[in-house]
């Protein structure tokens, strides 16, 4: 049974000032979840908490396996990656920055070894395995971060701006790679981007956010064409100022 | 001038015949040194990383603490060490004045703070970002704050190198709670300050040619360390 994700009423304030308000959602299928929004609206936080690396003042998110509710322990974690925009490599080389999630697990080396060359490859870094991480430029360690989630096979992965300020070789590096992992039919993706390009090139279902709420979600082409929403059609055509 | 020139002469004469006084010594001076700082970066190192790692009530104030007790007197150490082994102190019963084992006591005082602070200052300069991508990729919070110490670790050795630098270096402490008893616990340091006192240079001298070029070896070793660490960042 894949992994299923449910937020409910979910409302977030940094310092009085709220974030998210009342943020209800059902993740239950795979594919491409896209959030779009302007600055500000929330999506980065929304998918902080939905990859549990904060916790929502009010409100619950519930990962579930058929008709179970996974408790939100390690095992759960280990089930789930999230890519950052800013990746935090470690001071190693590139080989053990992505097998860093398998080693955690205790994997074996021949199966990590094998694992991490074909993660490399899926990014196109094969060739920088034995180079330091920290020398790679922004777009390859952008790479990177994304090598370094995949190859540990998450159920459901978390990627927040994974393409912001890249050239367009590296972004179409990246596109073609989760191109690639939305073939694996048991994976959900949910990735941040305010490129409604990129949006229409990736996802299945888009989720537009404005001030923290959600206020316009629907199949891409769908939501494209006839946004339910007059901010999400102002967003789309341009016309938003933010 | 001349004398200053034959006291070189014989200092370089000493070490090259590989004389038994100076072998004993040095090995004393190690061996002392050596000891309080395996101890003081047993204790140290953990001690540093909990502070770096965690927040409890009272922490600004312990590292307020190890800051100042990184400039600690040694003088003032032997002073208070003196008067806790001495016959009539709490721990005179313990028969510890005037041994190795006093010196590597006050020796792992002074060293501690130094080993604590740099040690938590190395760990608290780690991007949070760091831990909070080993959370990401699956790591349990004891997973997290060890790789936070792997990402630390050329700043930790550092402080530990510091540590070194400061027990090596040391006299006032080891003078006090040590004696300098010839071949008990005579080291390298109080050597230098009794035969500079005798007017008997080559010796001293000898010992502190010994001390410096103990003291470049280390940084040698630090600087290629930490180069390797600047490489890959």
């Amino acid at each position: 049974m894949s992994l299923r994700l449910t937020v409910s009423n979910i409302s977030k304030n940094y310092n009085g000032k709220p974030v998210l308000r009342d943020c209800s959602f059902s993740f239950d299928s795979s594919g491409i979840y896209v959030l779009m929004g302007p600055n500000g609206s929330g999506k980065s936080t929304f998918l902080r908490i939905c990859a549990l690396l904060e916790c929502p003042d009010s409100g619950e998110v519930n990962f579930s396996s058929g008709s179970n509710i996974v408790r939100k322990d390690t095992e759960l974690r280990r089930r789930i990656s999230l890519v950052l925009p800013k990746i935090g490599l470690f001071n190693t080389t590139v080989f053990k920055n992505v097998a860093y999630g398998l080693k955690i697990r205790g994997m074996k080396k021949k199966e990590i070894e094998e694992r991490v060359d074909k993660a490399l490859e899926l990014v196109g870094l094969i060739h920088k395995k034995n180079h330091t991480a920290l020398t790679l430029s922004s777009g390859e360690t952008q790479r990177l971060g994304i090598a370094r989630a995949m190859v540990i096979e998450p159920e459901i992965l978390f990627l927040d701006e994974p393409t912001a300020s890249l050239d367009p070789h590296s972004t179409t590096i990246i596109e073609e790679a989760i191109t690639k992992l939305k073939g694996n039919n048991r994976l959900t993706i949910i990735m941040v981007t305010h490129n409604i390009f990129q949006a229409q090139r990736l996802a299945d279902m888009v989720l537009f956010m404005y001030d923290g709420r959600i206020v316009d979600h629907g199949p891409n082409k769908e939501f494209f064409e006839k946004p339910k929403d007059e901010r999400a059609y102002r967003f789309i055509t341009g016309q938003m100022v933010y | 001038m001349d004398s200053i020139i034959e006291g070189f002469l014989k200092a370089f004469s000493l070490i090259y015949n590989l004389n038994q006084e100076l072998l004993g010594i040095i090995f004393l001076s190690l061996k002392v040194s050596g000891i309080a700082l395996i101890i003081s970066s047993i204790i140290g190192v953990p001690a540093g990383t909990i502070i770096g790692l965690r927040k409890f009530p009272g922490r600004g104030f312990i590292i307020s603490l190890l800051n100042t007790f990184m400039g600690l007197p040694p003088v003032v150490v032997g002073l208070f060490l003196y008067l806790i082994l001495s016959r009539s102190g709490p721990l005179g019963f313990m028969g510890l004045l005037y041994t190795p084992s006093a010196m590597v006591t006050a020796q792992t005082i002074l060293a501690l703070p130094i080993v604590a602070s740099l040690c938590h200052s190395a760990i608290v300069t780690v991007d949070p970002i760091i831990g909070q991508a080993a959370i990401t990729l699956g790591a349990t919070p004891y997973q997290k704050a060890i790789t936070i110490i792997n990402e630390a670790r050329y700043g930790i050795l550092s402080g530990i190198i510091a540590g070194f630098g400061r027990v090596m270096a040391e006299v006032g402490a080891i003078l006090i709670v040590g004696g300098n008893i010839a071949g008990y616990t005579r080291v390298m340091t109080t050597t230098i300050a009794l035969e500079t006192d005798k007017g008997n240079f080559e010796l001293a001298l000898a010992l502190g040619i010994i001390l410096l070029t103990l003291s470049l070896i280390i940084n040698v070793v630090l600087h290629l360390f930490q180069k390797k660490g600047m490489i890959s960042e």
